[in-house]
């Protein structure tokens, strides 16, 4: 203890001197999660595939329905090239989104980019936002309610958060819009429908109600999550070590007990929009909001193959890069990880 | 004191009826609690009114009787729906078989992520490299979307709906099961059984299994909630359980339109899945905080919910 002023602050912190390289270690494990990320991504097209190609009740009969006659089915099965093999018939699909051939939606025959496209547009813009909006809301009522544990606030918060976790969207959904948009009030639109070329951002009012129901949906998590991590970090030991050796309480708070908070956080808000990707289905349906949840809806009631399999793809494939995403910035909020 | 030693010779291995006490003696602290307590009222008023429901409706559930989205009256109390039929009728008909899909597809989701994740944990090596690997991929599709694939090829039948249902739990239930059974399989009695050469699935089943029952009935009563709105969401898309036949989620969708005209189709439905899942989730968390303790409890079930790794050890 010859420096306490210099060594109180850096308790925490490891000299760099005692790490070899961590960027190397980094890049390293970046690498893996990455080249995990790929493979999970090409067994997700297998499965996809298989799922809506090579089940019993295969594509062409689940097109044509119960009384399709034998010669139709065959015809159809042809032309969607189903008497090929399945290897075949998957590479052909698999090539495809590489060469940006989506393959023709079957209700319509227009090509699946471009029924998907603005509908991807819209799904990513209620999803962004809802997921912005909530992220906000739950980590500060998390945060706050950890600050101030066991006092009122805290309780009040934590028991109606509780109340509201694991509702199902469509509960939330029907509810705002029997007090906002029918029965009781009349301030809002109860449907989010879009005039085809209109962007969401022009329309703020019709997305009020959606976003809304994405935000009670997910805050409670988030909130719960963070109020756990901020508390776990400021009965740490270190955080412990550097109030006893008389730093400040928001010194403390903001250099010693937050930046261990970060990490799970992080991870937290990849997770809620992992959780919204998946919201959006139902959400979307309620609402009338022309996205890819709605479409995927739409496209199972008609059955038609090639959107469904490009939109559940699409659906995991954000899931697999978004969990990268959280892991690699978790990895870099986490010092401790990196110096181990 | 000699036939306790006898019983345990012969009978049933002992770490089950202790392990079953310490269920009944975690359950029992749960429902101390005023959140268990509350729950498990909430739980089960609305198991009642699904289960008791068909026996105490005044009217079949698919009867024609009265005008489109007629109001309450004194022959109708709720009301009727879009097509005219008695709504607290249809209302006290539609929860038993969204219950039973829903516990059907949870036990398993419950089993096969159970076996999957204890194989994994317990024999390590390939074998948890190709389950941990499945896992991965199966995790990649939303609940709801990997039951909707297998819908859309093979349409809404309720079998398919028990299985896609479970195998959509089966990979998140595989991951926390293994994470508790890493550290049960490194404990000394597991060990012990070990040395004794009693053969491995017989470790997993008689030891191993019954040590992991606390994040067992976490984990059951969070796929229970799941199951519960993923069943009704799906009924309420229209890709669920099947007209006529009522069930909460589909009436709440066809009487949307109606909503001004007589809300109670829309709303009696809406408000008892939410109760359900409301009543179902605080029981798990009661159960949750005093078989873990109240912030391991808490970071645990947020972190679930969302499908995160589980970063706390649930054993």
């Amino acid at each position: 203890m010859a420096t306490p002023e210099v060594a109180r602050d850096d308790l925490v912190r490891l000299p760099a001197s005692r790490t070899r390289s961590p960027w190397r270690e980094i890049r390293a494990l970046v690498a893996r999660r990455v080249a995990l990320g790929v493979v999970t991504l090409f067994l997700v097209t297998v499965v996809v595939f298989a799922a809506t190609q090579v089940l019993p009740g295969n594509a062409a009969y689940a097109v044509l329905g119960h009384s399709a006659t034998p010669q139709a089915i065959s015809a159809l099965e042809k032309e969607m090239g189903l008497d090929r093999s399945a290897v075949s018939q998957y590479w052909s699909w698999f090539s495809g989104l590489f060469q940006g051939d989506l393959g023709k939606s079957l209700a319509n025959g227009e090509p699946v980019g471009s029924l998907i496209g603005p509908r991807l547009e819209n799904s990513a813009f209620l999803v962004a936002v809802s997921g912005a909006i909530g992220t906000a809301i739950g980590v500060l009522l998390g945060l706050w309610a950890a600050l101030r544990r066991d006092k009122p606030i805290d309780h009040v918060l934590s028991v109606t958060l509780l109340a509201l976790t694991s509702l199902p969207e469509f509960v939330v959904g029907i509810v705002l819009v029997l007090v906002f948009a029918s029965v009781l009030f009349h301030v809002l639109p109860a449907v989010a429908v879009l005039s085809p070329g209109q962007a969401p951002w022009d329309a703020p009012k019709l997305l009020i109600l959606p976003t809304a129901t994405l935000v009670i949906v997910t805050v409670p998590y988030l909130f719960r999550m963070v109020r756990a991590a901020t508390i776990e970090a400021l009965e740490s030991e270190y955080v412990e070590m550097a109030r006893l050796n008389g730093l400040s309480p928001l010194r403390v708070l903001v250099r010693h007990a937050l930046p261990n908070a970060i990490a799970p956080t992080i991870q937290v808000i990849g997770l809620n929009f992992l959780y919204l990707a998946g919201g959006i289905v139902v959400v979307e349906f309620v609402f009338n909001y022309p996205g890819i949840g709605q479409g995927l809806v739409n496209a199972v009631s008609d059955r038609d193959i090639p959107i469904i399999q490009f939109t559940v793809l699409v659906l995991a494939a954000f899931y697999v890069f978004m969990n990268i995403v959280t892991d690699v910035i978790a990895l870099l909020a986490t010092p401790r990880r990196l110096f181990r | 004191m000699s036939s306790p030693a006898v019983a345990t010779r012969t009978g049933d291995a002992p770490i089950y009826s202790v392990r079953r006490r310490e269920s009944l003696h975690i359950l029992r602290g749960a429902l101390k609690t005023f959140r268990g307590a509350t729950g498990a009222l909430l739980t089960l008023g609305v198991v009642g009114v699904a289960a008791l429901g068909p026996l105490l409706a005044p009217h079949g559930g698919t009867d024609l009787l009265g005008a489109p989205f007629q109001k309450p009256g004194s022959d109708l109390p709720l009301g009727a729906d879009e097509l005219g039929r008695d709504v607290l009728s249809r209302v006290l008909y539609g929860g038993w078989e969204l219950l039973l899909v829903a516990a059907a597809g949870t036990a398993l989701g419950i089993v096969v992520g159970t076996a999957a994740g204890v194989v994994a944990a317990y024999v390590r090596g390939s074998a948890d490299a190709l389950i941990m690997r499945t896992v991965d991929v199966l995790l990649a599709f939303p609940q709801l979307v990997f039951v909707l694939l297998l819908v859309s090829v093979i349409g809404p039948k309720t079998w398919l709906l028990v299985v896609g249902v479970g195998l959509s739990h089966a990979p998140q239930v595989a991951r926390v099961l293994r994470s508790a059974a890493l550290d049960v399989s490194e404990r000394d009695y597991v060990k012990a059984v070990e040395i004794l050469g009693v053969p491995p699935g017989r470790v997993m089943r008689r030891e191993v299994v019954p040590s992991l029952i606390t994040p067992l009935m976490v984990e059951t009563g969070l796929r229970m909630t799941y199951s519960i709105i993923i069943i009704a969401g799906l009924s309420f898309v229209g890709f669920g359980l099947q007209p006529p036949s009522p069930n909460w989620g589909l009436m709440i969708n066809e009487n949307r339109i109606g909503l001004t005209q007589n809300s109670w189709p829309v709303l009696a439905p809406a408000l008892l899945v939410a109760l359900l899942t409301v009543g179902l989730n605080m029981l798990t968390d009661a159960i949750a905080r005093v078989a873990l303790g109240v912030d391991r409890a808490e970071r645990a079930i947020a972190a679930e919910a969302l499908g995160a790794e589980p970063t706390v050890d649930v054993a």
